[in-house]
């Protein structure tokens, strides 16, 4: 199994779950997180006081796939959140150990489809 | 026909049937009615329990104002701030603050001769206010009475102990603003004899209470933080409804100065919003030139220091005078505010900047615009070729304003720093005032003690009620 974990923009994220839906992926958990990278802040100016946010906003889309459907649903993010700008945002693929589902202690595949 | 609505007439006045059976049956305050009775005016009553009202609420507006540029750990505390004035000064006001600000005294402080509103009654006091009940005079006063103190809350926001701080604005309230109040407004008051013009309170209100908060704010010193951007307002939005409050309550406050509702009313209601319009504006463009941006923020404070500006002076000065003294005190005070950072005190909402930097303005540019064209009870200023002689005594309100608000500020402070302390301790300023101070939090997660706010951690202690 493998969690695909994609930062993207928080307004492609419309766009980054229907591209996910049409390859039938149903079961994803999605947060708001702030971070950095290559993209710049903004400054804001309250009454002349200085304030520059580098940690911008974006949204963190984690689901966790059989090996063999990884790089498809990675590819599918990447097509949906793509602007071209800088501050798109990255994917990274990470090995799971093992699944369970608490509900009837499935474990492997059958506990993530 | 409901019986409330019926009138009788006496005199020039209408008073109630349920009124005048009273007076009928009591014997006594028949006669009380009878003697007053001929000289109130009903328009003039209306509209000074109206702007009563409106002065009342830039209070609240206040609060709001200043309660969205705090942190969000601080702002019920904040906005207690400016609540706490509203009923102490009441209670002082009613049992000794009206009788020292306004009652026969000495040059420097009233008398004794209305201690608990004795002798404050319904019929006219022809020396303030010859058409209106006595007590609607008073009530309108400590309208003011109650903003001034809690315009210097902005000041020492986040850090100040609310005991400290109760215990400050009461005796502050005697100690310099009744004192001020009696020199510039009371009947024997030198400053008004000496012919020293400040129609709403520029000195009295704005100047005094500008400089105590710059005084407090050094005493205190600088608010802690705990993330780099930790400083920044936490809900402009209510900081712009408060703005929207105190412009709309200004025109209580100056046009209600011409204690009836008459022309001077009008030209001073007139002056207040065009300067407010103009200060907003210059302020913006300021911005966009400096920063690149305009701010909501900045409209908000320009619009107030040019309300702040123009208080001494509505109800002197022609229209177009108040357009300018808006669009002059726009980069004064922008300049106030930016120099704050150069001299290391925390001003937290630039109390000092605003209000204390816009009054002197203000009084200083009463000096130059007043004009008997639009009030012939005023004077001219030394752009209606009076000469200089309406801005030297300016210049003395300013100076004698400066140095009773610094000096007993700062003698009050350090008394108070000496006994029940003036600051919080770092533990308390950390957590956040809401929660440390008055066991509230001002929104639904905070009441976890952390502001993003976690569902995890919160255990029930008290009594279940459901």
């Amino acid at each position: 199994m493998i969690k695909v974990e994609a930062l993207i923009r928080p307004q492609k994220l419309d766009d980054v779950k229907s591209a996910l839906t049409d390859l039938g992926i149903r079961g994803m958990t999605v947060s708001e997180v702030r971070g950095v990278g290559k993209q710049k802040g903004f400054t804001q100016h309250y009454r002349g006081a200085e304030y520059t946010v580098n940690l911008i906003q974006k949204v963190k889309v984690e689901i966790v796939v059989p090996d063999t459907e990884a790089r498809q649903v990675a590819d599918a993010i990447a097509g949906a959140a793509r602007t071209g700008e800088i501050g798109d945002g990255k994917i990274f693929l990470i090995p799971v150990a093992e699944a369970i589902r608490i509900r009837t202690g499935d474990e492997g595949d059958s506990a993530i489809t | 026909m409901p019986n409330r609505r019926t009138y009788i007439t006496v005199g020039a006045v209408r008073i109630t049937r349920t009124t005048a059976l009273c007076g009928v049956l009591c014997g006594l305050p028949r006669l009380a009615l009878a003697q007053s009775d001929g000289s109130i005016n009903t328009g003039d009553t209306a509209w000074i329990l109206v702007s009563a009202a409106l002065v009342m609420l830039m209070t609240p507006g206040l609060a709001l104002f200043y309660g969205g540029m705090v942190r969000a750990r601080n702002v019920l505390n904040m906005l207690m701030q400016s609540y706490i004035a509203i009923a102490l000064i009441t209670m002082i006001w009613a049992l000794c603050g009206y009788s020292l600000a306004f009652s026969p005294g000495i040059p420097l402080i009233g008398g004794f001769g209305w201690l608990g509103l004795r002798g404050v009654g319904l019929a006219p006091n022809e020396a303030y206010a010859a058409t209106i009940p006595h007590q609607a005079f008073m009530v309108y006063q400590l309208m003011f009475a109650i903003i001034t103190p809690a315009l210097i809350s902005g000041a020492i926001a986040d850090r100040m102990r609310f005991s400290s701080y109760t215990l400050f604005i009461g005796l502050w309230s005697l100690l310099v603003y009744v004192p001020l109040a009696h020199m510039v407004w009371g009947v024997g008051g030198f400053l008004r004899n000496l012919g020293v013009l400040d129609f709403a309170g520029g000195s009295v209100v704005h100047i005094s209470s500008g400089v105590s908060a710059l005084i407090l704010a050094m005493l205190l010193g600088v608010r802690r933080k705990v993330s780099a951007d930790d400083m920044r307002p936490h809900n402009l939005p209510i900081t712009v409804i408060g703005t929207g409050v105190l412009w709309f309550g200004w025109f209580g406050f100056n046009a209600g100065s011409a204690l009836a509702a008459n022309a001077v009313a009008v030209s001073a209601m007139v002056a207040t919003h065009f300067a407010a319009a103009s200060a907003a504006l210059v302020w913006v463009f300021i911005e966009w030139i400096a920063y690149r941006q305009p701010t909501a923020l900045g409209f908000m404070t320009g619009a107030v220091a040019g309300l702040v500006a123009i208080t001494p002076a509505s109800g002197f000065v022609h229209p177009i005078s108040a357009i300018a003294i808006g669009a002059l005190v726009a980069p004064i005070s922008f300049g106030a505010i930016r120099a704050k950072a150069r001299f290391g005190y925390d001003d937290a909402l630039d109390v000092f900047g605003v209000h204390g930097v816009g009054g002197i303005f203000g009084a200083l540019a009463t000096g130059l615009f007043a004009s008997t064209a639009t009030n012939p009870a005023g004077a001219n200023g030394l752009f209606y070729g009076a000469g200089a002689s309406l801005l030297v005594k300016q210049l003395v309100g300013i100076m004698v304003t400066v140095a009773l608000a610094g000096s007993v500020t700062y003698l009050l402070g350090l008394f108070l720093r000496g006994t029940i302390g003036l600051r919080v301790s770092t533990d308390e300023e950390d957590t956040g005032l809401d929660l440390a101070l008055h066991g509230e939090a001002a929104y639904g997660g905070m009441a976890m003690g952390s502001e993003a706010g976690s569902p995890v951690g919160a255990v029930h202690t008290g009594p279940t009620i459901l």
